[in-house]
């Protein structure tokens, strides 16, 4: 049953194929290939997930090569709670998709490469088969922004492939000055050969520079991130949910393995520099970030911006280097993709009710959409940090963390951020809830009798309200009205869980801060 | 510091490589030269990998092809992987610069700007 393992990548590979190859048989071929593969990678995450917890991490050699000459897969708790979290992502976004497109095979293709690309960053431990997936991810992220319908989608998509190339070519560059130095590119084989080396070496200090300014490109940190709003904005709505759950998702994660597979606590001890430097520019992200998605009139790229700074949150967590603060990051990193996905998802829906996606656009929306406005409020206020959502477990082991680490400047920046991230989500909130819907606005909504219910009188709509199956039929499908109430339960439910989080993430940091 | 030049040019001609992809890449205004760029300081970083494995003097690592030291083929084998992975990016680059000039008419940077600020 380890097979399990190299199966979450294999098996959405082979069913990237089928929307091509039987496309034209039948056209529905793209969406059933994707639900079958996300059910399939979930059922591979569970048994993964279920041996990690019987027997601890455990490792896969492919291809019976014993590492560190072959390339190994490390299933842990982290890598298996991140695998779980791609299954659900994937499976919430091809429901939404049914309805939402884009209604193409290429499309489905695209996606399963993702899910490929993705589930291999998370389970990797070898540092060139990383940049493999790395770019495995881009190139299917690349082609699934551009299906988005308007021209600037395609240049929007051009602009992230040429900065997204050059963060994962700065990424193998830097790979390639460890190679250099050490001669393997095991991940725990350059844990054990690097010291011999010596922190300070000139080649590795460069490579981890290399390598970190790349992973920091694909995670879009400011001012790293000028390809992230464009690419999340012109994407279609299916998209955008997808990518920003999870591709940034995997560049961070590469580079908390990186920090602590790799080069591991004993290196920030040699050369503290490195790990101050990315404390700095962590922490400028989540101001600038923060400070730009407050300025944005366009949801989208206020949520885009919003992911610049909840990213620098995340890299602060980890360059803090010790347990809790890492902690946090990871349960932050998890957090976010849940309710980064379930807010996407409740713009592009709401926005087809409102008929615009800006923050005027949403005034009074409440009432025409009650259940998805009071999800899209609690994924918001989850966002922010209020208990007992999962926003809240992931900032303050950041927080204590970065308190027990003696780093003052992270405490101060993640409760300013908290303060910045609920000044951009009030104004959508108050606007939602508190202000009545422009006559015009409400005339575009699909069904004409709610769009009079908001239009006429504020109470009868209000009535409406009380009655959500009807009212909320107005343009929102059931599948997308689904996927954005369950991401909001989730993100609740998963900070009730969050000491359970914490419990599964502590062995395997336990090894790197023995 | 000629005796560097002499020895070590491979290692110049990589930092020469990268620097005139970087440049392509953000002065050039041009789509298609963008990408050239692109091309180039991905090739840089190929040689760097190539000519690592490199040993003066080494033989081929195969059994029957005389002894030690014998260069290193991973390096080599790496970089394929990383070619195949450079070709697909400049196939999705050139087709959405097809579908770009398509839209706009044009593959200047400053003139898709003019566009779109007309619309």
């Amino acid at each position: 049953m380890t097979d399990a393992i190299a199966l979450l990548v294999v098996v959405p590979i082979v069913l990237a194929l089928a929307p091509i190859a039987f496309g034209r048989l039948w056209n529905r071929t793209g969406w059933l290939a994707a639900v079958v593969a996300a059910l399939a990678h979930l059922g591979l995450a569970l048994v993964v997930a279920s041996q990690v917890a019987a027997t601890g991490r455990f490792t896969y050699a492919v291809g019976d090569y014993a590492p560190p000459f072959g390339i190994e897969l490390v299933a842990d708790g982290v890598s298996a709670t991140l695998a779980l979290l791609v299954s659900v992502v994937t499976l919430a976004v091809v429901i939404y998709a049914r309805r939402a497109g884009p209604d193409s095979n290429g499309f489905y293709s695209g996606l399963l490469l993702l899910t490929a690309g993705i589930s291999g960053v998370f389970v990797t431990g070898d540092l060139f088969n990383l940049y493999v997936f790395i770019e495995i991810t881009g190139l299917a992220t690349y082609a699934l922004v551009a299906t988005g319908r308007s021209p600037d989608a395609a240049l929007s998509s051009l602009k992230y492939l040429l900065v997204g190339t050059i963060g994962a070519s700065l990424y193998l560059l830097g790979v390639g000055y460890l190679y250099i130095s050490t001669g393997t590119l095991n991940m725990a084989d350059l844990a054990a050969t690097i010291p011999e080396v010596g922190y300070d070496s000139p080649l590795v200090l460069t490579g981890f520079g290399l390598i970190v300014v790349g992973l920091a490109v694909k995670a879009a940190l400011f001012p790293l991130h000028t390809w992230q709003p464009d690419a999340y904005a012109d994407s279609p709505d299916s998209v955008t949910a997808y990518i920003s759950a999870l591709v940034s998702t995997a560049a961070a994660y590469a580079l908390f393995r990186i920090i602590y597979a790799v080069f591991t606590p004993a290196f920030d001890a040699a050369a503290p520099f490195a790990l101050d430097a990315l404390v700095i520019l962590a922490a400028v992200s989540v101001v600038v970030g923060s400070v730009l998605a407050v300025l944005q009139s366009d949801l989208k790229r206020m949520l885009a911006y919003s992911s610049v700074a909840q990213f620098g949150l995340i890299v602060a967590g980890f360059a803090v280097a010790n347990a809790t603060a890492v902690t946090g990051g990871l349960i932050h990193l998890v957090g976010h993709a849940i309710m980064k996905a379930g807010l996407f998802v409740g713009v592009g829906a709401l926005a087809g009710v409102a008929g615009g996606r800006t923050v005027d656009d949403f005034a009074g929306i409440a009432d025409r959409a009650p259940v998805t406005s009071a999800a899209f409020a609690v994924l918001a206020f989850a966002l922010v940090g209020v208990p007992p959502a999962v926003g809240f477990a992931g900032k303050w082991h950041i927080v204590l963390g970065a308190v027990e680490g003696g780093r003052w400047g992270v405490a101060v920046v993640a409760v300013v951020s908290t303060l910045l991230t609920l000044a951009y989500f009030a104004r959508v909130v108050e606007r939602m809830y508190f202000r009545e819907a422009p006559i015009d606005a409400s005339a575009d909504a699909d069904d004409s009798t709610v769009g009079d219910n908001g239009a006429t009188d504020g109470t009868l709509a209000s009535d409406g309200g009380s009655e959500p199956s009807s009212d909320d039929a107005a343009g929102i499908s059931t599948e997308a009205k689904v996927v954005v109430v369950v991401a909001a339960v989730g993100a609740v439910v998963l900070g009730l869980f969050a000491t359970d989080l914490v419990a599964v993430f502590e062995p395997v940091l336990e090894v790197y801060f023995e | 510091m000629i005796d560097l030049l002499g020895t070590h040019y491979n290692y110049l001609v990589f930092v020469a490589l990268v620097a005139i992809g970087l440049y392509g890449v953000t002065a050039s205004t041009n789509l298609v030269k963008k990408i050239i760029g692109l091309n180039i300081f991905q090739v840089g970083i190929f040689l760097f990998f190539v000519t690592s494995g490199y040993v003066d003097g080494a033989a081929p690592p195969l059994v029957g092809h005389g002894s030690g030291p014998y260069a290193s083929p991973l390096p080599h084998v790496l970089i394929l992987t990383a070619i195949v992975v450079g070709v697909s990016l400049t196939a999705v680059a050139l087709a959405l610069i097809v579908r770009i000039y398509e839209a706009y008419g044009t593959l200047d940077e400053d003139a898709i700007r003019e566009v779109q600020l007309n619309d």
